[in-house]
């Protein structure tokens, strides 16, 4: 008798087990899309995605894990080990390089090939993803890491008319805003803030050939010379502007500073604008934004991805194509850049829906001269975390140009 | 019934422990090796079976960042044992004095270790930042002169970190030290009363020396503490300014997460695990050679007994 429920009972768990099995098959392009996108703005934004995706006949099931780096070890982990998710997001970078090395990715090339990734893509973002003329990952936002967001109370105070068109300039406004009696520069001190800043000023002082000298070439010799050392000079001065408080603080509390108009400045990622649109300001109004200095300025370029972890599986490679075909659409693009404060990683779109800041950086990115790849898109994490290394100690010890310099060289070469 | 054999006893209890060793033996000790296997191969984001050498080794003691992470653990380890054995034991000594509302006391000071410093750490840094907490409080209240700022200074935040560290883990030594101190025989006071000596020599000269176990026990948790330091470091300062008070766990966790460096995170781990084991093995040869010390005088004693009997 006993025997007998057990076995019963065996069989119902398996009928259940299967039952379970046949009805998620059933399900149509079912996708399980892994991605860091978990506070207010993000979660609305992928929404969007979810959204795009459902109504063009999938099923999204969402698989949110918080924080980038632990999302990205879930990710790999489950590639590993062999049960990945459908989709998983990274940065667009380096990132996944080793996974495409060791033929842990999908490629999406058919989709590329008809929606003509090829022409619509900037460079920067096409370099990333293209991998031995193979596209491994699908673009769905770029980011534009180090805007300058400054108080228009705070300038007006400190008699400034125009917003800086050269470092000069920049300089003279930040010894304005001292002399207010201003924070002149909202600083966060943690070290990926330090590196941001560091790159922007770089890319804006240096310019962009100094900059792919060391992030492209990995050009030890040039990072020794006279022009690199007084541009790390330059960088250094910028500490001169920030407040005693400024080490270990937040992205967001800086930009709190700006709101308040405690403090002038921040150099910031456009995900800034979060902060300024949950304290009611509006770009033009009560706050100014500005990529770099001058007409010609650079612009950077960053961003998200998904990739698509490899299976034979023929619904789930189904699925990631539609995911990359519903990803990329323009309709979807602009829902999903609205509330997460990015811009389309196409210029074809209807920009009318974006803010005054994201209007001009579609507007610049349609300038292809302009278009300059973050660190992170030329070289490995590795190596950015050595170079992050040194420069989070020129910034905060009295370490000389000299000494900092060396070290740089020495990360590089190793 | 008739009493079992000792054989099968031990079986039984071998048969209880299996699943524990076999847990310690393949999580554990898998782990170590494996850890190990990968410290000497090239890996990056994925774990490769190649072989380079020692090269990772020679990197690690390259860079900056990892003698610097040692360092700042040696600091922070000798001042975070000390203050939390001196201060534990003062507190116990002062709850041992039968205050009013000494279990009111008791929790209040064991409180502190019952909450995650990732909350706790975030309320320290802010006490600590000159700019919102007690330096321009101070400063609000009329002392303008007043500066406290360890926490952004290069040379200091290793002490502001201990400080908040202490805080924490003081109330944990202060209940071990307490037990400690309730299991001594109130016996012994009467005595020392009887004799007139004043309650601050006992304690120094009587107490203190009969506590070694209380002592003993928090030093090896606090030690542990030591090693693995990772929580208060990342919650107050991340590990700044500049690298300041970066430590090992923290450099394992970057490599090993952020920077996509397995082999390297797993070579500095393979390091601590062997500088831990270093500093554990003299305490352990100790330890082993008072317990055979101990048997070997238990023998005697027992041998002993009959012919101190027969000699009575």
């Amino acid at each position: 008798m006993i025997h007998k429920t057990r076995f019963t009972r065996l069989g119902l768990a398996l009928t259940l087990a299967f039952g379970v099995a046949t009805f998620a098959h059933a399900q149509a392009n079912r996708a399980e899309v892994l991605h860091w996108w978990t506070s207010g703005g993000e979660s609305a934004a992928v929404k969007e995605l979810a959204n795009a995706y459902t109504q063009a006949g999938g099923t999204w099931v969402d698989s949110a894990i918080a924080g980038g780096e632990q999302a990205r070890a879930a990710a790999v982990n489950r590639m590993v080990g062999g049960t990945p998710p459908t989709a998983a997001q990274f940065n667009t970078s380096k990132q996944f390089l080793d996974l495409i090395d060791s033929g842990l990715l999908n490629n999406v090339d058919e989709v590329a090939a008809k929606n003509n990734w090829d022409k619509i893509l900037p460079a920067p973002i096409l370099n990333s993803i293209k991998i031995k003329g193979h596209f491994y990952a699908v673009p769905v936002d770029i980011h534009m890491p180090a805007w300058f967001w400054y108080s228009k109370a705070a300038f007006a105070k400190a008699g400034i008319a125009a917003e800086p068109k050269t470092p000069d300039e920049f300089f003279a406004d930040l010894d304005k805003l001292k002399a207010a009696g201003i924070v002149p520069l909202a600083f966060g001190g943690q070290p990926w803030q330090e590196k941001i800043t560091f790159y922007a000023w770089l890319a804006h002082v240096g310019g962009p050939d100094m900059y792919m000298k060391l992030y492209r070439d990995k050009d030890a010799a040039m990072v020794q010379g006279p022009q690199f050392k007084a541009f790390l000079a330059s960088f250094k001065r910028l500490h001169n502007y920030v407040d005693a408080g400024s080490p270990n603080r937040n992205w967001n509390d800086a930009t709190a500073m700006v709101i308040s108009g405690k403090a002038g400045v921040q150099i910031m990622g456009d995900w800034a604008k979060g902060e300024f649109a949950t304290a009611h300001q509006t770009a033009g109004k009560e706050f100014g934004c500005f990529p770099g200095f001058g007409p010609k300025s650079p612009y950077l370029v960053a961003g998200d991805v998904f990739v698509f972890p490899k299976t034979t599986d023929a619904a789930q490679v189904k699925s990631q194509q539609l995911l990359a075909t519903v990803f990329t659409s323009p309709a979807t693009q602009v829902a999903f850049s609205n509330k997460k404060g990015s811009i389309p990683i196409r210029t074809d779109v209807d920009v009318k829906g974006l803010d005054m800041c994201a209007q001009m950086g579609v507007a610049i990115m349609k300038d292809v001269s302009r278009q300059l790849p973050t660190p992170e898109m030329l070289i490995t994490p590795d190596l950015e975390g050595s170079l992050q290394d040194v420069i989070t100690k020129f910034w905060n010890t009295n370490e000389s140009v000299d000494d900092a310099a060396k070290s740089m060289a020495a990360a590089l070469k190793n | 019934m008739p009493p079992r054999r000792p054989l099968l006893r031990h079986a039984t209890a071998w048969l209880a422990l299996l699943p524990m060793a076999a847990t310690v033996l393949w999580v554990y000790v898998g782990s170590v090796l494996w850890s190990m296997r990968i410290s000497v191969s090239s890996s990056r984001t994925l774990p490769i079976s190649d072989f380079v050498g020692f090269k990772q080794y020679t990197r690690l003691f390259d860079s900056e960042r990892w003698t610097l992470s040692l360092q700042n653990m040696a600091l922070f380890g000798v001042l975070f044992v000390i203050g939390c054995l001196v201060i534990g034991f003062l507190l116990a000594v002062f709850i041992d004095q039968r205050v009013r509302g000494e279990g009111l006391l008791r929790t209040i000071f064991l409180y502190p270790y019952a909450m995650s410093f990732v909350a706790t750490g975030l309320v320290w840094q802010w006490m600590l930042n000159p700019e919102l907490g007690l330096q321009s409080t101070v400063r609000g209240w009329g002392f303008a002169g007043f500066t406290f700022d360890w926490i952004v200074r290069q040379d200091m935040v290793m002490v502001a970190i201990t400080i908040a560290a202490v805080w924490q883990a003081c109330g944990l030594v202060m209940a071990l030290m307490l037990a400690g101190l309730r299991g001594i025989d109130e016996s012994l006071w009467m005595a020392a009363r009887i004799d007139g000596i004043p309650p601050w020599r006992v304690y120094a000269s009587i107490v203190l020396p009969m506590m070694g176990p209380s002592f003993g026990t928090a030093f090896v948790l606090l030690a542990v503490g030591v090693v693995k330091v990772f929580d208060v470091v990342v919650a107050m300062t991340q590990g700044g300014p500049g690298l300041a008070s970066e430590v090992p766990a923290k450099f394992i966790i970057d490599n090993l997460l952020v920077r996509a460096n397995i082999a390297l995170a797993s070579a500095a781990s393979t390091v601590l695990l062997l500088t831990v084991l270093a500093l554990l093995a003299p305490w352990f040869y100790a330890r082993a050679h008072a317990s055979r010390r101990d048997e070997r005088v238990a023998r005697a004693l027992r041998a002993g007994e009959p012919a101190a009997g027969a000699a009575a």
